[in-house]
């Protein structure tokens, strides 16, 4: 429903505007254009994205994500103290996080919610500390190999569509960096 | 490092492939097995990037745009943002299909290599779909009372945005 609301909304926003700016031809034009773009858009970046979510297959299939998991599982423990002695909670958390970074986001969403679902038995219908701590961690990407957005480039004519990693890992860094202080702080301060 | 960047595609691939061989996975049926997961991926965005991008192309043609990237440069240029990824930022937290379709527009209007194209590039690789990713987590649990999760969210997003801007300009000068 919230789609709805902003979806419609930008449509009658852009005909207003365009109309008193006196732009209304070209919102005409971009309104019967929008469509095949998106179409472009897609085909343009399908080979390159098929490609990668084959590779990351593979990857998954030869225990990669579960390896990276086990190496997780120590810092995960500090970050969550809460839930530290729930193991099968750990569990997937650790499952969830090497998902979330090896880019196989149809496996993390599954390994988070199990995870999710473990921390709010303590406290059902309020988010406890160590599921906000959890969703506000998956809300900010963490993905080592943002393939998607390299595909985009890489269809605009991009001769190293990966030239952006370094900056794309300092921003992700300091994005779940703060996400995780947000968390702390809040914890202590938050009064409901 | 250019090099590195250049052959990175091809080498993470091939490094993927020996491991997985040596871990006696069947690379070949797995790889054709995840391709076809990734064209149903794209089948199912297609119908909402179709949705946003014509409603985002007549945002565009209208000059709503301008007037908000307008009245808000003067905050935007403060923070070190340029006002033209002001629309990436609002939808990049409530839609990853939107964000896609104003993020791959950016970068064909100003050049996958120019200091808005990587910019752009940069805020789509470093943040999430927020909103849509708290409704699913808080909605499978049943939680009502989500506490701090959304404030703690929206200050990590805000972060990527700054830090994006912020970290093109190091990388690249």
């Amino acid at each position: 429903m919230t789609m709805t609301v902003i979806w419609t909304g930008m449509v009658a926003l852009s005909i207003l505007c365009g109309l008193a700016t006196g732009r209304g031809p070209e919102v005409a034009a971009a309104a019967v254009e929008g469509a095949g773009a998106a179409v472009e858009l897609a085909l343009s970046i399908a080979g390159m994205l098929c490609l990668w979510t084959g590779v990351m297959e593979v990857m998954r299939q030869s225990g990669l994500a579960d390896r990276l998991s086990r190496l997780l599982a120590p810092i995960l423990r500090r970050l969550y103290p809460q839930a530290a002695r729930d193991r099968a909670a750990m569990d997937a958390i650790s499952a969830n996080v090497s998902a979330n970074l090896l880019g196989l986001g149809s496996a993390a969403t599954p390994l988070g919610l199990e995870a999710a679902r473990r921390l709010a038995r303590h406290s059902p219908g309020v988010a406890s500390d160590a599921l906000c701590t959890l969703v506000v961690c998956n809300t900010a990407s963490i993905q080592l190999i943002p393939t998607t957005v390299a595909t985009v480039r890489a269809a605009e004519g991009c001769a190293a569509p990966f030239d952006i990693l370094p900056a794309v890992w300092l921003a992700s860094a300091l994005s779940v960096g703060v996400g995780i202080l947000a968390c702390k702080l809040f914890a202590r301060i938050w009064r409901d | 490092m250019d090099l590195f960047f250049t052959m990175l595609v091809p080498l993470t691939i091939g490094v993927i492939a020996i491991y997985a061989t040596f871990r006696r996975v069947d690379v070949y049926s797995a790889l054709v097995q995840g391709a076809g997961s990734g064209l149903e991926t794209l089948t199912r965005i297609v119908p909402s990037l179709i949705g946003l991008m014509t409603a985002v192309y007549m945002l565009r043609a209208s000059g709503a745009l301008e007037l908000l990237a307008g009245a808000l440069a003067p905050v935007m240029d403060r923070l070190g943002l340029p006002p033209e990824l002001l629309p990436l930022m609002l939808v990049r937290p409530i839609s990853g299909s939107a964000a896609l379709g104003v993020g791959a527009e950016l970068i064909s209007t100003y050049g996958p290599d120019s200091q808005l194209g990587r910019t752009a590039a940069v805020m789509l690789g470093s943040t999430e779909t927020t909103f849509y990713t708290i409704a699913v987590y808080f909605g499978a649990v049943k939680i009502t009372r989500t506490r701090y999760a959304v404030p703690a969210a929206l200050c990590a997003d805000l972060t990527g945005f700054l830090a994006a801007a912020w970290a093109v300009r190091v990388c690249f000068g």
